[in-house]
């Protein structure tokens, strides 16, 4: 696998249904490596399905998902483990397991994949709690401490294995517009310094316009992708009223059918 | 590429300055020195300056990172002024987000260790207040259905028959196995002492009296603790994890109105009848074990309908009924009183078992008691 390639993800011709219910058919865009690719879209258009897809949580009904060229769904189990390692999730509602401590939340996967010493992964926990600023919070539980924490938390927990590619379902859903802005800045500075792919499931524009260089608008309506690029320039030039109108937050009939 | 051993080296460079300079490949894998003996060498030489050269550092990841984060919290504690150099720059940047927050410091409160809990006092704190808590649980669901009986309740009875079908029918096939099973232990128990007097034929009165009395309310009241009184915890200790019952309690309902008066009129409804079921079929197990003992079916029947009588059959009745409220209540109150996490549903299906049989044992106990002072 070259360099340029280790962190790319490209959806193929993906359609994606549930039972005889169409969600989203025919997508096909490429992730590159180091992008910030943003899956955006109106509420129930398919946002967090796409996202499970390519978690490999559901299988498509047709097309596929490669990633650094190797296609996840005609791989065996044993390497789709292996790309699954160089990932590093956070799920809506943070995931993070309410038994355990923040500490043993991220031991877990450390004691897993790693070959660390007991010494060095109570450091590397505590190097991951104080990069999202939970330093001295390895005692606690979960449901001790509150839902932006728990985020953070989670965003400790998934970049434990220094992944390849970061992924987000709604990482600002239920925050303030401080700690939503802060977490941006902190997927930001940590994507910089590790060099990740991060794929972010939203619709918070200020997150959208703040750190996504690429994106992907799925339609409600017409039930497939409209739009894909950068989403500074969609908001300014995209053929499509709907998605100016998405990206500039406005309503129907402020928008013109042409740019 | 050629990996090279992940090193350190601290080395004195004038009064109290030191530097400390990285080299190979700090990346998993690599067997990295252990910070205490860097903290060792750093207390024996107690620089006031600390440099941290990484010109002639390798690869990195995170493992480099945890051990410079805590040189850096070392240095921090200590009062040692702390430089990077020639670092790569992911590094003083990661470095830089690490300890843009200071440590959070918990306020050091001890937790209780095993054998505090066993500390009579501490074991008599929590007996009590357990005993507190159930009277006032008690309390509130008497005062719900006061209101119910007013007409004054907010009780949502479309779960009511959803709920009765859970505990009623749904129990039938382990509850047939259990009393069938109970009343032949009963018949061999009896047959085996009452051979020795040539009275098998009274295996009939030991069956009858024992299941409608005892046995048959009791096995029923044990099964639905461990099946329906730990789901109606779990039930309501999600519904408290998901803000459910918060949500219900803003909307000013009261939770026990609305959740917990259907479950227990539920089970009200449907432990007599299932312990009904449960003597007859109790009854049936005592028969075939009379049969392979001589005694023949007309016998057990014409003897079994002579030790019958209504008193027994009321008082298992009445037992039921207690039962009933003692399981809905040790269920729900569990679950409502349940923490906000999955190990705390766990937890709180646990203690609706535990706390239901040791209510069941107590009160049978003291029902006995009560009918024996009364000669009922």
């Amino acid at each position: 696998m070259t360099d340029s390639k280790k962190g790319q993800i490209e959806v193929v011709d993906l359609t994606m249904a549930y039972g005889q219910t169409v969600i989203q058919h025919d997508l096909s865009f490429t992730i590159n490596s180091g992008d910030i690719f943003v899956i955006m879209g109106g509420s129930g258009c398919g946002k967090s399905t796409l996202l499970k897809h390519m978690l490999g949580l559901i299988t498509p009904v047709r097309g596929d998902i490669l990633y650094g060229g190797a296609s996840f769904f005609q791989s065996d189990e044993y390497e789709q483990g292996a790309m699954r390692q160089r990932w590093g999730i956070t799920y809506q509602s943070g995931g993070l397991f309410s038994a355990m401590t923040l500490a043993e939340n991220i031991t877990l996967p450390l004691e897993l994949y790693t070959s660390y010493t007991a010494a060095e992964i109570s450091d590397i926990v505590a190097y991951k709690l104080a990069l999202v600023g939970l330093a001295g919070y390895q005692s606690y539980y979960p449901s001790e401490i509150s839902g932006g924490m728990q985020k953070r938390a989670a965003l400790a927990r998934a970049i434990a294995l220094d992944p390849e590619i970061l992924f987000f379902d709604e990482p600002s859903a239920g925050l303030d517009p401080i700690s939503s802005r802060l977490l941006d800045e902190l997927i930001l500075q940590i994507k910089e310094s590790m060099g990740a792919t991060v794929v972010i499931v939203t619709h918070e524009l200020p997150s959208i316009f703040a750190i996504a260089n690429n994106s992907v608008y799925l339609d409600n309506v017409s039930k497939t992708m409209i739009a894909y690029g950068n989403p500074a320039q969609l908001r300014d030039f995209d053929e499509e009223p709907v998605v100016r109108q998405f990206l500039t937050r406005s309503a129907a009939a402020d928008i013109k059918d042409t740019p | 590429m050629n990996s090279l051993q992940p090193e350190y080296k601290l080395a004195p460079d004038a009064m109290d300055t030191s530097t400390l300079s990285f080299s190979g490949d700090w990346v998993q894998g690599k067997s990295t020195a252990s910070f205490s003996i860097l903290q060792s060498e750093l207390r024996s030489s107690r620089p006031s300056h600390l440099t941290i050269d990484g010109s002639s550092l390798g690869a990195w990841d995170s493992i480099f990172m945890a051990f410079l984060l805590r040189c850096h919290d070392y240095c921090h504690t200590q009062g040692i002024a702390l430089q990077n150099q020639n670092m790569p720059a992911g590094v003083d940047k990661l470095l830089a987000v690490a300890t843009a927050v200071q440590p959070y410091q918990p306020t050091s409160e001890d937790s209780p260790s095993w054998w505090s809990t066993l500390n009579p006092r501490h074991l008599l704190r929590t007996v009590t207040l357990d005993i507190r808590e159930s009277l006032s649980f008690t309390g509130e669901v008497t005062i719900a259905l006061s209101r119910l009986v007013r007409g004054k309740a907010n009780t949502r009875f479309s779960d009511f028959w959803n709920f009765c079908f859970q505990a009623g029918p749904n129990a039938f096939a382990i509850i047939t196995l259990t009393s069938v099973l109970v009343g032949m232990i009963l018949g061999y128990l009896g047959a085996v002492q009452l051979k020795q007097f040539g009275a098998e034929v009274y295996v009939a009165n030991l069956v009858v009296i024992g299941m409608l009395r005892e046995m048959g309310v009791l096995m029923t009241a044990v099964v639905m603790a461990g099946r329906t009184g730990a789901a109606y915890a779990a039930q309501l200790g999600t519904m408290q994890t998901n803000e459910e019952i918060d949500a219900i309690t803003t909307m000013g309902i009261s939770p026990i109105e609305f959740l917990v008066l259907p479950r227990m009129l539920a089970l009200i409804i449907i432990m007599p009848l299932l312990t009904i079921y449960a003597d007859i079929l109790g009854i049936l197990g005592g028969g075939i074990v009379a049969g392979s003992l001589g005694v023949s079916p007309i016998q057990y029947i014409v003897q079994g309908e002579a030790a019958l009588s209504l008193i027994d059959v009321v008082v298992g009745l009445l037992k039921a009924l207690v039962f009933a409220i003692l399981i809905a209540i040790a269920g729900c109150r569990a679950g409502i009183n349940s923490g906000r996490s999955s190990a705390a549903v766990g937890q709180a299906a646990t203690n609706a078992v535990v706390t239901a049989l040791i209510y069941l044992i107590v009160a049978d106990a003291a029902i006995n008691i009560i009918f024996q002072q009364l000669s009922i």
